[in-house]
């Protein structure tokens, strides 16, 4: 076999295994700042959310039930964020700060008392964790000649929660677009005093956008610690809820363009892993931290109009106070 | 009145009996009855201020009255949210329009009535019904426009839409034309013949007696806060309706010797303002304002007045046109600045005093300087002396009888009337050449009213040219050597102050004159 | 409607209340000690030990408190100007980064007294340049502030890792560091400073950036509060409106308040590169940026509330440090959680606690005012 069409295969396995945390927390930080509520705090839910799975799987034993707390963790952290932002009409990137601050310390605080290791949980078995699938005839296909091998490393072999992830972008364009749901969350993001007059409650509208939010930055923090990792390390998010930031603001908000910018970042991060100290031909030693900048620098130029322009939702940022 | 129940007639589609509203000190509605038959157009019209935005709200449920009852059909319905305004059949065109404007037409009728969790099945029956309620009132728009995207007299049509979608009976709607054009305006009332011609009840609140007259079976005028008439359409005229409104109020009197007109000092030629939505605010305006006369423009609020204003005073950059200030003349090609009009002395008492006359965050001895932050005498090049602004405060205090003196208050915690002084202080006190000022006594108790009014006529007669802006006809009538009319933007007519009286500005304001015109 | 005045008296609204959120932050803190089975008082206890008790523990306490006043000013003078600047991490970095260029390339050049000013201005101008790019885009781009600057921030780790691993290493060394600087490029330790003048305190990384902070207070406090330009930047940052009617122009306030909001957060380079470390490294910064953020909202963003907070988190700090020694379930992040819930309490909450206690407020004053007639 060719190597670099082996080459070409895992980086793009690995893409599609870097891209999954960030299209979860894309589509959260859809949901929320769809709703007018903006969610800086993506990195600290799933931050708490993969200590909070790491630490269930290692008690019970099952990765579902650890999916289930990561999800429970996270959800509370955004009703945190509601009760500051919806309910107090507190500053939500203040709010959201406070929830990433927080996350990175009461983390580590937490698992080190009950573990010791530096904040690290237990190493988890495989049984504890959720390991990638193979899917059906993945052995027996790799005989074809180039389907064989996608199939086997690009479709097969993945976590389970990478193909919820696939198949989660379609659902929540399928909320946002065609549900009653998603039309009423979409205008209290743009005009919450018309979502107001046509009778519905605003305020309940941000709050289920903000716990959905929470819900799928739970489901990112378990990926990362029970499946993509075998423990919880201190700060393994790593920014990849700020990445997952620029991925929404990259997709101007919506899903499907969010979800091919979460697969762009996430190629950047798989190549920048394969390029670490590898010299190209003509180009020499290629500065890795600098690839790895890149979704923050398109971001940047993005936003200031540079390459078309990112208008986000009209309301994002105010909550909402009944004129009187 | 309660005849009508005993002799069989149907009850009417709305009555309002006794509704009061205060907020704080200001009695917003006082004890306000209003019967409104089935399938009639009724109008309530009055001046800006005379609570039917209030009373239109209590209907809709924004607000909830203090005491009254709502009765739709005859019976009592209680409405606290706009929700069981709805359920109440009642729909409502707001002034500003409530639609979201990257939403199409469908989905901005819908919302709120989709008819199901999923949109598909109610969409496709919204498109039908669309359809036949275009067809059936002439209200056509695409369904699948951005309503952003369309002109405004669309969008007013997606507002229509929207309540009858909803099966509403009675529609009320709130200054309906003051977006529109002519044209636009005709195809509107097309519309509402068309609704009551099928039985739908029309509350159309304007201060355009044209429209009343046009269009409207009842009128109810209100002034104050209270009703004054209700009449049959057909039964009063432009005149009597004017004089209703604007009521016999006491003049107030001000000694006031003639202007001494000198020199132009401002010369505005062919201003023309388009503001950042592509509408057109300021219409070819030309005027010349000359030292030692009051020059008032007189108007219903929203036609162009604010605009006016604040593109004299630099705010704003006028589209087409000119303004010349002395020697410097403002145009598109060389804009200008608040504080480079401020250097050429032109003073302004801005209309929203809230925020824009005072921070309302500072003490008043820092709003009291606002403006005026990079004067020399305050302090050196990079440091403000607080001594001198202190002082500098005090003296305006004391010039102007603010009370109470004492700048180390907070500009927020000083009535409108004491904050109002502050800033004619300090916007007179910098010997201007031009004052320009907006509604110098909104919201401001009658003893302030004299004084300011008594300050404005002395600086005139030091020979400052002085633009008065106000909705306040009696200010107007009381201060202004010369009148200007404004309606939609442009300049509809020019009285000298001693011979104008307030039922003929009345009916330029409101855009009859023409009419009157027309039939002399 | 602009906002209801409140009702309260200026002690309770700048005193009482954000006393009420710091507390609030704090006995949620003493709950998750407690459930980690650590007794919250004697964790006070060793805390306040640990940073007060020895001029050793003060000597820390206001080395960590140096870099919280930088960082906490620029985010108040921002936030003056109606700017939320999180960027201050990232600016921080960069301000490293020039007073480390600088001394690189100066210290066998000039003197001590000619270079560490200069490094000093260099620290300024690098964090100020890093400031004023995400302002420009603000002000004339109209991309979100608070976005751009954490962008940034990222941008700068980038930056750093990029520079240290291929630009700045020392070519004798694995780890990611430059060469230290030659003793012109330092700022004297505070026990050395002492020592001129014949007092001995002990030797801890404070040093002579603390009154550079300082000095900074004063600056601030005499330029937000008492220059033209700092009338300009609370005016637009209160009334954006009225700014605009008193001449004032936005966009030049973004840039001018982001600039000085960059420079302060840059000086931060002055104590950490300068003054400790004497050499550039990575992550260097480890925070202070952030910290800023809970520094301003308790300090309510004016320069002697930050000293105050600065002094209280510097103690959290090198008391957590402490803490983490004597008691082995606790850990230094302990302090990183206090620092989140704090901006959580004073900043996201801030207007929590208002309701109730304004009715209590009018209760008791009814109530005084009731006894008073029915006595008189």
């Amino acid at each position: 076999m060719d190597d670099t069409f082996l080459l070409a295969l895992s980086t793009l396995a690995a893409t599609i295994r870097m891209a999954t945390p960030l299209i979860f927390c894309a589509m959260a930080g859809i949901f929320s700042e769809r709703s007018g509520v903006i969610d800086i705090g993506l990195e600290g839910k799933m931050l708490a959310a993969a200590f909070a799975a790491a630490v269930v799987a290692a008690e019970t034993g099952s990765p579902f039930i650890a999916l289930g707390a990561a999800v429970v963790v996270a959800t509370l952290l955004s009703l945190v964020h509601g009760y500051a932002c919806i309910t107090h009409r507190g500053d939500q990137v203040v709010s959201g700060v406070a929830i990433n601050i927080v996350a990175a310390g009461l983390t580590v605080v937490l698992g080190h008392a009950w573990f010791g290791r530096g904040g690290n949980t237990p190493d988890l078995t495989p049984d504890q964790r959720l390991m990638p699938i193979k899917l059906p005839g993945a052995d027996t296909l790799i005989e074809i000649p180039f389907i064989g091998p996608i199939y086997y490393h690009i479709i097969s072999g993945h976590s389970l929660l990478t193909y919820v992830a696939i198949a989660i972008v379609p659902l929540v364009w399928f909320v946002l677009y065609r549900t009653r749901f998603g039309l009423r969350l979409r205008a209290a993001g743009e005009a919450p005093a018309v979502v107001d007059t046509a009778g519905i409650p605003v305020l309940r509208l941000r709050y289920m956008a903000v716990m959905i939010a929470g819900l799928l930055c739970g489901i990112a923090g378990t990926f990362l610690s029970i499946s993509m990792n075998a423990t919880f390390q201190k700060e393994m998010t790593a920014g990849r809820g700020f990445i997952a930031l620029a991925a929404m603001i990259f997709g101007k908000w919506r899903p499907w363009p969010a979800f091919f910018a979460c697969l762009l970042f996430g190629f950047l991060d798989a190549i920048a892993i394969r390029l670490q100290g590898v010299a190209l031909p003509g180009i020499g030693h290629v500065p890795v931290p600098l690839i790895q900048a890149l979704p923050y620098l398109f971001t940047v130029v993005l936003l200031a109009g540079f390459i078309g322009k990112a208008v986000a939702p009209k309301a994002l940022g105010y909550p909402y106070i009944k004129e009187r | 009145m309660t005849a009508a129940a005993s002799n069989g007639a149907p009850p009417p589609a709305i009555e309002l009996v006794g509704i009061n509203k205060r907020f704080g000190s200001v009695q917003a509605n006082r004890d306000v009855s209003l019967r409104v038959e089935k399938g009639t157009i009724h109008g309530i019209i009055g001046e800006n201020g005379a609570g039917k935005s209030t009373l239109m709200s209590i209907v809709y449920g924004f607000y909830e009255a203090d005491s009254g009852e709502i009765r739709i059909d005859g019976q009592k319905v209680n409405i606290r949210s706009s929700a069981a305004a709805i359920a109440a059949g009642i729909g409502m065109v707001h002034q500003h329009f409530m639609l979201v404007e990257s939403f199409t037409v469908l989905e901005n009728v819908m919302l709120g009535a989709e008819g199901g969790a999923m949109l598909k099945e109610g969409a496709s029956k919204a498109r039908t019904e669309l359809l036949r309620l275009g067809t059936e009132f002439g209200l056509t728009v695409d369904p699948d426009a951005r309503v952003g995207d369309l002109p405004v007299g669309d969008q007013q049509r997606v507002e229509i839409l929207k309540a009858l979608f909803r099966h509403c009976s009675i529609l009320i709607l709130d200054e309906p034309t003051g977006v529109l054009t002519p044209q636009e305006t005709d195809q509107l009332f097309r519309i509402l013949a068309a609704l009551k011609a099928r039985g739908v009840t029309v509350l159309l609140i304007t201060h355009k007696l044209k429209e009343v007259l046009a269009i409207t079976d009842h009128v109810t005028v209100m002034r104050g806060g209270e009703v004054v008439a209700d009449r049959r359409t057909a039964d009063t005229n432009a005149n009597e309706l004017a004089e209703l409104m604007v009521g016999r109020k006491v003049r107030l009197e001000l000694e006031k010797t003639p202007a001494a007109i000198r020199a132009v000092e401002l010369a505005v030629d062919a201003l023309s303002l388009v503001d950042e939505r592509g509408v057109t605010r300021l219409h070819d305006i030309s005027f010349n304002l000359h030292a030692g006369e009051i020059v008032g423009i007189a108007g219903v609020s929203g036609n162009g007045q604010s605009e006016l204003l604040e593109t004299l005073a630099g705010i704003r950059t006028p589209s087409r046109g000119s303004i010349r200030l002395r020697d410097t003349v403002i145009s598109a090609d060389s804009p200008s600045d608040p504080a480079a009009m401020r250097a050429l002395g032109l003073a302004h008492v801005p209309e929203d005093r809230h925020r824009l006359g005072i921070v309302t965050g500072f003490p008043a001895w820092e709003s009291a300087v606002l403006g005026y932050q990079r004067d020399p005498k305050l302090g050196g090049r990079f440091l403000l002396n607080r001594n001198a602004m202190t002082g500098r405060c005090e003296e305006l205090m004391q010039g102007f009888d603010v009370r109470p003196l004492q700048p180390q208050l907070g500009s927020s915690k000083f009535s409108g009337g004491n904050q109002q002084k502050l800033i004619l202080a300090r916007e007179m006190a910098c010997q201007p050449r031009v004052l320009l000022v907006g509604q110098p006594t909104r919201g401001v108790d009658i003893g302030a009213i004299e004084f300011i009014h008594r300050e404005i006529v002395a600086l005139r007669d030091r020979g400052v040219a002085i633009l008065l802006v106000s909705v306040e006809l009696d200010e107007i009538l009381a201060l202004a050597d010369r009148v200007l009319v404004m309606n939609q933007g442009r300049i509809v007519g020019e009285i000298a102050g001693k011979d104008a009286d307030e039922r003929q500005l009345g009916l330029m304001m409101t855009g009859s004159a023409e009419q009157q015109r027309a039939a002399s | 409607m602009s906002a209801r005045p409140s009702q309260l008296p200026r002690w309770i609204e700048i005193g009482l209340l954000p006393i009420i959120n710091v507390l609030m932050a704090l006995v949620v803190a003493g709950l998750i000690l407690w459930t980690i089975g650590a007794n919250p008082f004697e964790a006070i206890a060793i805390l306040v030990e640990g940073a007060f008790g020895s001029g050793y523990g003060w000597g820390y306490t206001l080395y960590y408190a140096t870099s919280f006043i930088f960082t906490g000013l620029a985010v108040s003078v921002a936030f003056h100007a109606g700017l939320f600047n999180i960027g201050g991490e990232g600016q921080a970095y960069i301000g490293g980064l020039g007073a480390g260029v600088v001394a690189l390339a100066f210290d066998n050049l000039l003197p001590a007294p000619v270079l560490v000013p200069l490094a000093i201005l260099a620290a300024a101008a690098f964090g100020a340049a890093w400031a004023i790019v995400p302002a420009y885009l603000q002000a004339y781009r109209g991309s979100h502030i608070v976005i751009t600057t954490i962008m940034f921030n990222f941008l700068a780790a980038a930056l750093m890792v990029y520079l240290l691993v291929d630009v700045f290493r020392d070519p004798g060394q694995m780890s990611t560091q430059s060469r230290t600087f030659t003793e012109n490029a330092t700022l004297p330790e505070m026990a050395t400073a002492f020592g001129w003048v014949g007092i001995k305190i002990s030797s801890t990384p404070l040093n002579l950036s603390l009154v550079w902070a300082l000095i900074c207070c004063v600056l601030v406090e005499i330029f937000i509060w008492r220059s033209r330009l700092g009338y300009e930047i609370r005016a637009t940052g209160l009334a954006p409106r009225a700014a605009i009617y008193a001449g004032i122009k936005p966009a030049r306030v973004v840039i001018i308040a982001m600039a000085i909001s960059g420079a302060l957060a840059g000086s931060v380079g002055v104590n950490e590169i300068l003054g400790v470390q004497h050499r550039l490294l990575l992550e260097f910064v480890a925070g202070a940026g952030f910290t800023g953020i809970a520094v301003a909202l308790m300090g309510r963003n004016h320069p002697f509330g930050i000293v105050l907070a600065s002094l209280l988190f510097g103690a959290l700090y090198q008391g957590g440090a402490e803490l983490a020694f004597e008691i082995p379930t606790i850990t230094r992040e302990m302090i990183i959680t206090i620092q989140g819930l704090i901006i959580l309490f004073s900043g996201a909450l801030a207007y929590m606690n208002r309701p109730w206690v304004e009715r209590l407020y009018l209760r008791l004053v009814a109530a005084k005012a009731q006894g008073a007639s029915s006595h008189g």
